[in-house]
């Protein structure tokens, strides 16, 4: 590993006027992506900011009326403990604990998880189905954008230079509303997706009134599958209509093959896992777990 | 030219001050600058956890921390385990029940083993599981490992009785 | 000595080097620290198969920091010839060639060239300056694949041996050898149902958790000086003397503690490199591997296709058995084939065998040993197809092994006929345990069984023993405890001379301190060093004696020894009582001990796993598992116990996820201890275990080396239990979940 210097910025702006000084520079936030990539010379760089000490950053806020507010360096561990996350997004607080295992949740975060931009960034799915949005800072100000629109390509984001991630916001939960993120990997932690759906349902009358459908790891970026839930909203809560919602999520997914398997398979496990996690949501939507 | 860091921490109790690069992990600085070898490394990339210590309230492994990072905090490796001239009762359990054979992933699995019974006194054996996942061990196939966390659990629970 | 007389033998003492592991303080290899110490750096080819035009290491040279920079240019010219390397002969060319890469490189990941300086990171930083030309090559990555006309050959110079005769022939194909006994187209004729299938699997790793490390130090008086971990302090005395052309002699290696090996460090990588850097520059050198160093530079064990045939008569005896196992050595030609052959029908009694065995090289790592070298992959074939057969006859799977089982007599087909052994007994034990008729609770779920063997190899050990005045001794050896055999041996002094095992403090010694003795490997370390400290423990005893006779003035040979208590008459002194008379009875007592036991026998082990098996993803959950093994006579159970868990384990694991997956290009893509999975806690159940105890005629206390046969049954147990849950066979490994998918699907279809 390349030497570089080192930062620690106290607030925000300073943080946005390191980033814009130091074009190369790498905003460090639990590290469990940034340093496996240094060492491996996959990523290089000259200054290692470090955006554990901007209070932005680091801050979980909740309000029933306006929802949640995660900063993007907040670890893992700290989300599945509190009890905010637990009582209103317990999807969220799953997902938290389904990124790699003990010790990487004490330093690992959503929005570093978002930021890495990988395929299979188990976290990105979920956030997608919640209605995810994202506060990022830069030079010219602060801006919001969609999860959805934020990863472009493997490792690659909207972020321009200068800019980064400060928080993710999800709005407060629907009523009759449930949400889950289920993954295939084939230890049972420790481990990447193979394929993985996070979806949300809102229910009404026996039917959904809305629901959206994501995935990781079938395409160069986390996948939202709109037409799922398009064809979910009105229908009734049968089997039929999750059959053909997750038919839809297995014909929208783009895999590949590769070590984690093949792209059959992929899209095979795309609809399984989509069946799978529409029927958790809907239990949870319930009011049954 | 490039300049080395000062960082200050506590460390297994006592004030520590060190010079660092800031590329160097807080492993490296654990082992090559403070001599504190019983924290190993396996793999460097944060999945095998044989360099597991505590950091302030949170279990991590230290190859995936920066030196530079630990600066105010309170680190607990496996050295600061031990309560003075006694065993802990994880480490006492360890022996009892033959959980190491090479011994490599000891270090590793006793830190993490004492973050989860200072947070849950009486885990279940998916608990201990669970938690000693990100852990790895190639010589015992984790039985007594498992059996040794359950042990001192119950041990511990007997003495605050 | 009857079992029941043991007061030592048997039983669990805390072992001896445990407090330092569990606060932190043994020192394993990468501790090693000493004042000026610099650090290594390896450069490792980026091509499986390249002609290398040239190397340029002067940028590297220059940058600050950096002491020394060596290649295969900085060994003495030697002539070529055979060397033993403590795994048989091999030319000394392929020997420094793997060590450092002279002309070619045979695979990613291939050392190249080595830096020495100040850190780390500088280190690897001047690595990446040195500038290779190379001409890349095709490469071949699988047996079948090297062994056609046509292939690309990764050494000009081999020839293939065939049935023991140099052909001439340049191929990829290192040696074709044939173990046959009895008429193999009779058995196949007598036989009333037959099966041939055909089997692929994966190249694994030994997936120890610490990296290979290595610090030398080449002394100003001409010594080299060496602090590693590995499992034969004295081979890689050898090899260091061998590759660096000066007298073993000239070579001290001190072996520091070692985290993990199962085969996969007895090999040397490192010694030789950190001494040439330590020539250069004068001061020690240090080399650690990182864990993709450790996955593409170190040596994995080979990935294997094979066919078995079996045909049996419709009362369940087998009439005849061949195999075809062609084996991959990976760039240097010694894959594992030959134990393979010898043990893929090892736990049957058959009269018509024809074994065909294949070492063929490949664009991969040079492979090692790991656990039952080559018995793992053969025996999956095997039980696979001994299942299948069992099915047909509707034969219970343990009846039909029963019926063929191995015994006292029996004759393997390479030559040697079975002593006392305990296959039967395995067997039987696995029958009555409660877990093979316990329900299996669910759908989607099976049952599989298998068995397996592996040998005790005997091979040379030595061990000193002093008496200190309070009554302890103090036991010297030089075997590396991988995993508590200070201990074991011990205890077989501890029970020589009736003293508790706290009273032996035993030390691994440096290649200087004690006789030669060879690598821990082969189960042979509890065994053979074990005796080693037995016989030592006899000599104490006999000049013990001595003194007790001069100071009762009577004859040596009218005093005895019972537990701990010498006797003449009705004279009677403790151990520890004589021990403080040495002074003024003629001094110290030293005892020695030094064995090479030959015809050792070998262990046999089964295993019960229950699966359930996801219909929808193909993923397998392994919900029960049993292991059973003969350790002739267990000497400290929880340690045999512990073996017996590790090596199912890593049986569970090469069964199910473990595998270099290479691209097109011979690039492993999984190089890292996330991609290649190794089971974590959570990935399985309490592993049962029981110990079946036939003792060892050739051994003092009749212990069984139990290190190895525990990992080759797991497969072909797990394979078998996958097709009562799922009703497919899997004839591949790993049996990975898209694998398992594919083969439902394709029974769909």
């Amino acid at each position: 590993m390349k030497w570089f210097d080192y930062a620690a910025p106290a607030s925000l702006s300073e943080a946005v006027g390191l980033l814009t000084a130091h074009p190369g520079a790498r905003l460090l936030a639990g590290g469990t992506d940034l340093l496996v990539q240094l060492r491996a010379g996959r990523k290089e760089t000259d200054l290692v900011v470090d955006a554990k000490h901007i209070p932005e950053l680091n801050a979980i806020s909740y309000d029933a009326a306006r929802g949640l507010t995660l900063g993007a360096s907040v670890p893992c561990y700290r989300i599945y403990k509190d009890k905010n996350v637990t009582g209103a997004y317990p999807a969220l607080a799953e997902v938290a604990s389904l990124i790699g295992g003990t010790q990487i949740q004490g330093r690992a975060s959503i929005g570093g998880n978002l930021c890495n931009a990988a395929p299979s960034a188990d976290s990105v799915p979920l956030l997608i189905a919640l209605h995810g949005t994202c506060r990022i800072a830069g030079p010219r100000g602060s801006r919001e954008i969609a999860v959805e629109d934020f990863c472009t390509a493997p490792g690659r984001t909207v972020l321009q230079p200068g800019e980064l991630l400060v928080s993710l916001h999800l709005p407060p939960p629907a009523p009759h509303s449930g949400a889950r993120y289920l993954r295939f990997i084939p230890r049972n932690e420790m481990d990447i997706a193979v394929a993985g759906a996070g979806v949300e349902v809102v229910l009404e009358n026996g039917r959904f009134r809305s629901a959206r459908v994501a995935l990781s790891s079938v395409a160069p970026t986390p996948l939202y599958v709109r037409e799922a839930g398009e064809a979910l909203a009105g229908s009734p809560v049968d089997e039929a209509s999750i059959a053909a919602a997750a038919e839809i999520a297995r014909k929208s997914a783009k895999p590949i093959t590769d070590m984690r398997g093949t792209a059959d398979y992929r899209s095979h496990l795309c609809a399984v896992l989509t069946r799978r996690a529409l029927e958790a949501a809907v239990l949870r939507a319930r009011g049954k777990n | 030219m490039h300049t080395k860091v000062r960082v200050q921490t506590t460390i297994n109790g006592e004030p520590q001050e060190f010079l660092c690069e800031p590329r160097q992990s807080l492993l490296e600085c654990l082992r090559d600058l403070l001599g504190l070898t019983g924290t190993k490394e396996g793999c460097n990339d944060g999945n095998c956890g044989a360099c597991t210590v505590l950091m302030d309230d949170r279990v991590v492994t230290s190859c995936l921390v920066l030196g530079v990072e630990a600066q105010g905090c309170q680190i607990t490796t496996i050295e600061g385990i031990a309560r003075g001239s006694e065993l802990h009762p994880l480490q006492r359990s360890f022996l009892e029940n033959a959980a190491l054979q090479c011994g490599i992933c000891t270090p590793g699995f006793i830190v993490a083993a004492k973050a989860l019974l200072d947070q849950q006194p009486n885990p279940s054996e998916d608990e201990i599981r669970l938690w000693l996942a990100n852990n790895l061990c190639r010589c015992t196939g984790y039985d007594k490992i498992i059996r040794a966390v359950k042990q001192a659990a119950e041990q511990m629970q007997e003495v605050n009785a | 000595m009857k079992t029941q007389e043991y007061t030592v033998v048997g039983t669990r003492p805390i072992r001896h080097d445990g407090v330092d592991k569990v606060t932190g303080r043994a020192l394993y290899g990468a501790d090693f620290q000493m004042a000026g110490l610099l650090y290594g750096h390896i450069l490792r080819s980026p091509h499986a198969h390249a002609r290398i035009r040239r190397i340029d290491t002067s940028k590297a040279e220059q940058l600050p920091g950096v002491k020394a920079v060596v290649t295969a240019g900085d060994f003495p010219e030697v002539p070529e010839r055979m060397v033993d390397l403590g795994e048989g002969d091999t030319p000394l060319s392929y020997a420094r060639g793997n060590v450092l890469a002279k002309g070619k490189v045979l695979y990613k990941g291939h050392a190249i060239a080595a830096v020495a300086a100040t850190s780390v990171h500088v280190a690897e930083e001047a690595a990446g300056l040195i500038e290779v030309d190379y001409e890349v090559l095709p490469c071949v990555l699988t047996a079948p694949e090297a062994m056609q006309d046509g292939a690309a050959i990764l050494h000009d110079d081999l020839k293939t041996k065939e049935f023991g005769e140099q052909t001439g022939r340049v191929s990829n194909v290192a040696e074709h050898f044939r173990y046959a006994m009895g008429d193999i187209e009779a058995g196949f004729a007598q036989a009333e149902v037959m099966v041939e299938r055909e089997f692929n699997t994966a190249t694994v790793h030994q997936g120890y958790i610490e990296p290979h490390n290595a610090t030398a130090l080449w002394n100003n008086d001409g010594r080299i000086l060496v602090w590693c971990s590995t499992q034969g302090s004295f081979s890689v005395r050898d090899v260091t003397a061998c590759l660096l052309d000066v007298p073993v002699s000239r070579v001290r290696v001190t072996p520091m503690e070692i985290g993990g090996g199962f085969g996969g460090k007895i090999p040397v990588y490192l010694e030789p490199v950190a001494a040439l850097l330590s020539k250069k520059t004068g001061k020690p050198v240090k080399i650690v591997m990182s864990r993709k160093d450790v996955f593409e530079g170190s040596g994995p064990t080979p990935g294997s296709h094979m066919k078995v045939k079996i045909g049996a008569r419709k009362d369940g005896r087998i009439t005849a058995a061949q195999a075809y196992l062609a084996y991959e050595a990976g760039a240097y030609p010694g894959a594992m084939v030959a134990p393979g052959a010898m043990c893929v029908f090892a736990a049957y009694d058959i009269a018509n065998v024809v074994i065909d065995g294949f070492d063929v090289v490949v664009n991969k790592p040079s492979t090692a040993a790991y656990r039952a070298p080559g018995a793992t992959n053969a025996a999956f074939a095997a039980e696979s197809v001994v299942d299948e057969i069992a099915e047909k006859l509707g034969i219970d799977p343990l009846d039909f092994r029963l019926k063929n089982a191995a015994k006292e007599g029996t004759r393997r087909a390479d030559g040697p006929k079975y002593r006392r052994i305990g296959c039967v007994e395995v067997i039987e034990a696995m029958k009555n345990h409660p877990h093979y008729t316990a329900p299996l609770g669910g759908p989607h779920r099976g049952r599989g069984v298998a068995i397996g063997f592996w040998f005790n190899v005997g091979l040379p050990s030595s061990c000193t023993i002093s008496v200190s005045a309070d009554g302890t001794v103090n036991l010297v050896e030089g075997s590396t405890d991988i995993g508590g055999t200070r201990t074991s041996i011990a205890m077989q002094a501890a029970e020589v001379l009736g003293i508790p095992a706290e009273d032996v403090h035993p030390t691994v010694v440096d290649t200087d301190s004690v006789g030669f003795t060879a690598v821990t490997g082969g189960s042979r370390t509890t065994f053979a060093t074990g005796w080693a400290a037995y016989e030592a423990a006899q000599d104490v005893v006999r000049q013990m004696k001595e003194r007790a006779a001069k100071i009762w003035e009577t004859e040596a040979a009218s005093v005895a020894l019972d537990r701990g208590v010498f006797q003449s008459g009705d004279k009677r002194m403790t151990f520890q009582e004589l021990a403080a008379k040495l002074d003024q009875t003629g001094g110290p007592v030293v005892g020695r001990g030094a064995v090479n036991p030959r015809g050792v026998g070998g262990s046999f082990s089964g295993c019960i796993a229950d699966v359930e098996v996801d219909p929808e993803t193909g993923k397998v959950t392994i919900l029960r598992f049993t292991s059973v093994q003969d350790a002739g006579k267990a000497i400290h159970p929880s340690y045999v116990e512990g073996q017996m868990q590790g090596g199912s384990v890593q049986g569970i694991g090469w069964a199910l996820n473990e595998e270099y997956f290479m691209n097109d290009a011979g690039s492993m893509t999984n190089s890292s201890l996330l991609d290649y999975r190794m089971p974590t806690a959570l990935d399985l159940p309490m592993i049962d275990t029981v110990i079946v105890e036939v003792p060892n005629p050739g051994h003092p206390f009749g212990a069984r080396g139990v290190g190895e046969a525990n990992i080759v049954p797991p497969p072909g147990a797990i394979a078998n239990a996958i097709y009562r849950a799922a009703g497919v066979r899997m004839n591949r490994l790993p049996m990975n979940p898209p694998a398992i998918m594919q083969a439902i699907w394709s029974q769909r279809d």
